[in-house]
């Protein structure tokens, strides 16, 4: 019957043809002229036409069965070489991973930079503003104002830069206290972060270095209010279960003064060399604000109490990274910068 | 301020291990910065007595044996000449440690641990030492300056371990004195405290005399500056006769590391140490007119003291004379010409308080700082002054070494300090304060314990402080000797349960800083922080003029050294200073920025408050170009939501082509430029290095708020314009030309530029990127009428032809 062999022929073109195709683009090629709409498949069901009509019903089904069987052939084949196509395509697009990342390099805040962030964070949490003063400042700013006069031994604990007779470089950020309290009545909470110079230079002292200070006077205000304040700060900084201890100090502008350690936050108080053994290291100083110094600023000291602390960024920046000399954070070496990413 | 346990032992009756009075003393307030434990270094080293002796021929060695009691008779060979039968000496067994000396016998070289040995073949099983090996002197121990055998008395039992019987079982408190207790800047002040931490009475130290009356003359004394000398007391002592200290003044001297140097003498070191008074002794026979002035020092008045150095005054310095010349520095050291000497017959005691900044002042000046200075810089009491004087007293007549008359000198002023201070404080206050609440019988007892007197009327305390503690002043500092010795562990945190609500953080000025910080570090510079001065010299690095602005620096009037000497007016040399130290230490590469302050005088020398000028540093070197430089600038006008404009511009230390102004809303605020070849030759370097300097303070007023704007509503237009123009026109002139031009331009980008054949002798080829966007209106079809009129004004101004 004609129609059987015009059916085994062209499934025998097709086998040759799909053995000649190795990629999927000229599979295509071939698929449409079986398959598209002048191909050999299409034209042989165009000739239904002059089919008897009591054939129909057979050839049609035999003409339809072709083409199911010519489409899953061309499919089957059209998904294997797309597989391996895909696969050469990774071979050969595979790259060498370990290769340097191209990305732009990060730069770093100074590591003073990052403590100050975080104190400023931590306090402003608990509504201390922020106040910078100036870092050349007078005698009575500096000092007379800090119940500090001019006789005073207290005065021989800060080797102080001198510009003029009565201008000087601030010794401590202490006087932004006096210039806070001078321009806005209690509720005082300020916290004064800023350079302060002192005539000292070696390897754990620096002619410039920060100082945060922080200040509030308000009703009531009790040594208990600064402990408890401390201990937040200490735990904040250096890590739950780090505790402060405080125990007697002296500064003319705090009465009482006190000296206060944190617990090692390196070896959990049992001593270590960060220590030298004792379990405790000094961080700040702090104590209530001395009544003349109230006074001297317009504070009524018998309504209003407060408190001041005092900390040494730098200090506080080599404890919490573990630099051992002070020199390092102003020679702006970048083997050194560069490490500060925290 | 050095405090020897045993020196203590003489006031307060210490039955606590010194390692527990140390942590007492730290909870009080007195840190001991060092427990310095006298003798460590020796151990193993017993009595032993040498009972045969004889002499190894052809040396100088004896060999020996030595009965060292439980541990034996030693066989012990002995170089020492003043070994002989029948003598104790210090035994150092084997396994002892004692100090090794140097060929002198004086010299400590360190130490050493002793093992069996032999000397020329004859065994030795030890070694017997001398004073220095055992670290004993003759102000500790009878005969120990001898470099021979340490001879030993008879009755030291043999066998028995050395060091208490020598001193050696001793411990030094080193201990930090905080500036406002003067008062126990002495054995006795310390003690003091000790009593008081311990519960124990103090046992004041014998001022009882007897003064011979009788006729010795006047002695007259007259203080003719009372505001630096407040009180002085003169007391005449005859018969005086100078000689050798007893062995316990000796020790006490030598425990706190002074020699002794003759009995009076050694009195008043003695007093200095014990009560912290210093005290001075003139040879009265060389006071002319047996008399004291105390006055200001004329001009250029001389003095020779006591070490032989000469030192010329002003009347800021005080000086003790006689009736004709100056005869001691008051209150730092004695003249040459009243020295104590070995005929001294008759000496004029002193015992005085100077003013604190007088004393620092001259000693400042004079570059004279001594122990009596250092304590009257401090501060000196009245009480102690008055005390002093009849302990001094007291010693001469216990050391039999003079007759006390009765003329005695007493000369107080209107500066004198001569009543107990007396103040009422309310217990409820001082709880209030502390917010905590210490038992009132609490407070009282702690107040006794430290010599207040005290009675109680309800909540008032009405104290009578004692007179060495001119420290107290308000009621705070009651507050604080309560809770020093109370105990700060009471104090348990609370959280300003009374304080008001109020808001916290930085201000709008302060985010900004950050802000600027955040961008530069993110943009991949390191944040540096330099010091705040530098020196001229660094000026001259940078080829800055003689007469330029910049040299105006105020200057520290004592600085350091030279190097860090003027406030900087420009942050320059400190980052060249960075970038030079990072090429040497070979970091080749590097950005780095800083923002600090610069400090501009309104007048030199300065008499008011200077500018104190924010302003941004950025550095770069190695691997980058002007263009990485700008593109940090860049950052800046972003950050501040502005626009820069750069205009070529020179600078003494910039490369003049590679130079820009930093122009913002036509107010100069910057420069950014390569380092001169000339300088980077100059300093050496072997990379390209980059400095720009912005004036912050200045930019503050050029940043514009960031405001939202709508979406537009049509698209953006962009066009590609390539332009042929002379080759000395900039880019900047013509993105200006092209902003001018249309207002509807938002963006012009320079993407390629081409200098060569095509275009022609003396000309480039700049093509930019324009964009256009719409306000409200839609301009697609309007854009080639934009680029028309861009094109024209091009041409007419600039020669610009579209390529």
């Amino acid at each position: 019957m004609e129609i059987h062999e015009k059916i085994k022929e062209i499934e025998a073109k097709i086998s040759e043809a799909l053995a000649n195709v190795k990629i999927s683009r000229h599979l295509q090629e071939v698929k449409m002229k079986f398959l598209g709409k002048t191909g050999e498949i299409s034209e042989l069901m165009k000739g239904m036409r002059e089919v008897p009509p009591e054939k129909k019903r057979e050839v049609g089904q035999l003409l339809n069965e072709l083409r199911t069987r010519a489409e899953q052939r061309f499919d089957e084949l059209n998904s294997k070489l797309k597989e391996k196509e895909l696969e050469e395509r990774y071979a050969a697009e595979t790259i060498d991973v370990t290769m340097p990342a191209k990305k732009a390099e990060s730069g770093s805040f100074h590591p003073n930079t990052l403590i100050r962030n975080e104190l400023v964070s931590i306090f402003s949490g608990m509504g201390f503003e922020v106040f910078e003063g100036p870092e050349i400042e007078n005698d009575y700013y500096n000092f007379t104002a800090l119940n500090t006069p001019k006789d005073h031994p207290a005065r021989d604990m800060q080797d102080t830069f001198y510009l003029a007779p009565d201008l000087l470089l601030r010794t401590q950020t202490s006087a932004g206290q006096i210039r806070v309290m001078e321009n806005k009545k209690p509720p005082i909470k300020i916290l004064s972060p800023g350079k302060v110079y002192r005539s000292d230079d070696d390897a754990t002292h620096s002619p410039m270095f920060s100082q945060m200070e922080g200040l509030v006077v308000d009703k009531g205000i009790t040594l208990c209010d600064l402990k408890g304040m401390l201990d937040e700060f200490a735990r904040k900084v250096f890590g739950e279960g780090v505790k402060t201890r405080l125990r007697p100090s002296y500064f003319p502008f705090t009465e009482p003064s006190v000296e206060v350690d944190v617990s090692c936050f390196e070896c959990g108080g049992k001593g270590c060399r960060l220590c030298k053994g004792t379990g405790w290291i000094e961080v700040l100083g702090a104590g209530m604000v001395n009544r003349r110094v109230l006074e001297g600023c317009g504070v009524d000291p018998d309504v209003y109490s407060g408190f001041a602390f005092g900390m040494g960024i730098e200090r506080i920046a080599m404890l919490k990274y573990g630099i051992n000399n002070m020199k390092l954070l102003f020679e702006g070496d970048t083997r050194f910068l560069k490490q500060f990413k925290d | 301020m050095k405090a020897p346990l045993s020196w203590l032992k003489d006031y307060v009756d210490i039955d606590i291990p010194a390692e527990e009075l140390m942590q007492k003393l730290f909870s009080c307030g007195f840190e001991v910065e060092e427990l310095i434990e006298v003798g460590k270094d020796i151990s193993g080293v017993v009595v032993g007595e040498v009972v045969e002796c004889e002499p190894v021929e052809g040396t100088h060695l004896h060999v020996c044996k030595v009965d060292c009691g439980k541990h034996g008779v030693l066989q012990i060979c002995c170089g020492a000449d003043n070994v002989k039968k029948g003598i104790k000496a210090p035994v150092a067994l084997v396994g002892a440690t004692v100090y090794a000396t140097g060929k002198d016998h004086v010299t400590v070289e360190g130490v050493m641990t002793i093992k069996k040995g032999k000397l020329r073949g004859i065994e030795s099983d030890g070694m017997l030492c001398s004073g220095v090996e055992i670290g004993v002197n003759g102000d500790t121990f009878e005969g120990g300056d001898y470099c021979g055998l340490l001879l030993l008395p008879r009755e030291f039992e043999n066998g028995a371990d050395i060091k208490p019987l020598v001193g050696l079982n001793d411990y030094i408190f080193d201990i930090a004195v905080t500036a406002n207790r003067p008062d126990c800047q002495s054995i006795l002040g310390i003690a003091r405290e000790v009593a008081a931490v311990l519960g124990k009475k103090v046992k004041e130290p014998d001022c009882s005399y007897t003064a011979v009356a009788g006729k010795y003359g006047e002695i007259k004394i007259s203080d003719l500056a009372p505001e630096l000398c407040p009180r002085y007391i003169g007391h005449y002592v005859k018969d005086v006769k100078i000689g050798p200290s007893p062995m316990w003044l000796k020790k006490r001297l030598s425990s706190c590391g002074l020699r002794s140097i003759n009995n009076v003498v050694d009195i008043t070191n003695f007093i200095l140490l014990e009560m912290g008074q210093p005290m001075h002794a003139f040879d009265l026979n060389t006071l002319g007119g047996r008399e004291i002035v105390v006055r200001r020092a004329r001009d250029k008045e001389k003095i020779v003291t006591l070490d032989n150095n000469e030192f010329e005054l002003n009347s800021e310095n005080l000086v003790i004379c006689d009736g004709e010349k100056p005869v001691a520095l008051a209150g730092v050291m004695g003249g040459l010409n009243s020295e104590i000497t070995e005929n001294t017959g008759e000496v004029l005691f002193e015992a005085a308080k100077f003013a604190r900044d007088s004393i620092r002042k001259t000693a400042r000046a004079l570059g004279q700082h001594t122990d009596s200075s250092a304590l009257f810089e401090k501060g000196v009491n009245e009480y102690t002054t008055e005390k002093a004087m009849a302990r001094a007293l007291h010693l001469i007549q216990e050391l039999n070494c003079g007759t006390v008359t009765d003329v005695h000198k007493d000369v107080k002023t209107e500066y004198s300090k001569l009543e107990n201070k007396k103040m009422t404080v309310s217990v409820e206050k001082i709880n209030a304060l502390l917010g905590i609440t210490v038992p009132t019988d609490k407070i009282v007892e702690i107040l006794k314990s430290l010599s207040f007197e005290v009675a109680v009327n309800g909540d008032s305390l009405q104290l009578t402080v004692p007179r060495w503690r001119e420290d107290i002043d308000l009621y705070p500092d009651i507050a604080e000797e309560i809770i020093r010795l109370y105990g700060y562990e009471h104090i348990n945190g609370t959280f300003m349960p009374s304080a008001s609500i109020t808001n916290g953080g930085y201000s709008p000025e302060q985010k900004a800083e950050m802000r600027l910080k955040q961008a530069l570090s993110g943009k991949g510079l390191y944040e540096i922080s330099t010091y705040s001065f530098y020196s001229q010299k660094d000026l001259d690095t940078l080829h800055i003029p003689e007469n330029d602005g910049r040299r105006n620096a105020i200057r520290i009037l004592n600085p350091i050294s030279e190097e860090l000497s003027i406030m900087r007016t420009t942050l320059a040399p400190s980052v060249m200073q960075v970038i030079v130290r990072n090429l040497r230490r070979g970091n080749m590469e590097g950005n780095v920025y800083e923002l600090a302050k610069i400090y501009l005088a309104k007048e030199l020398p300065i008499a008011s408050f200077p500018e104190e000028r924010a302003t941004l540093a950025i550095g770069m070197w190695g691997k980058c170009d002007f263009f990485d430089l700008k593109g940090a600038v860049e950052t800046v006008a972003d950050v501040l939501n502005t626009k820069f404009e750069y205009v070529p511009s020179k600078k003494e230390f910039l490369h003049p082509g590679i130079t820009a102004s930093v122009i913002c809303d036509g107010v100069e605020v910057g420069y950014l430029g390569m380092v001169s070849p000339q300088i980077a030759g100059e300093l050496a370097l072997d990379r390209p290095a980059f400095i720009a300097e912005l004036d912050y303070e200045e930019l503050k007023n050029h940043a514009k708020p960031f405001r939202y704007s709508p979406l537009p509503k049509f698209a953006v237009e962009t066009r590609d314009l390539a332009l042929v123009c002379d080759k000395n026109i900039t880019c900047g002139e013509i993105e200006k030309a092209i902003y001018g031009a249309c207002k509807y331009v938002t963006d012009v980008k320079l993407f390629d530029v081409y200098a060569g054949g095509q275009v022609g002798e003396g000309k480039k080829s700049m093509a930019f990127t324009v964009t256009f966007t719409p306000k409200d209106e839609e301009i697609s079809t309007r854009i080639d009428g934009f680029v028309k009129k861009i094109l024209g004004n091009l041409k007419y101004n600039l020669e610009i032809d579209l390529r």
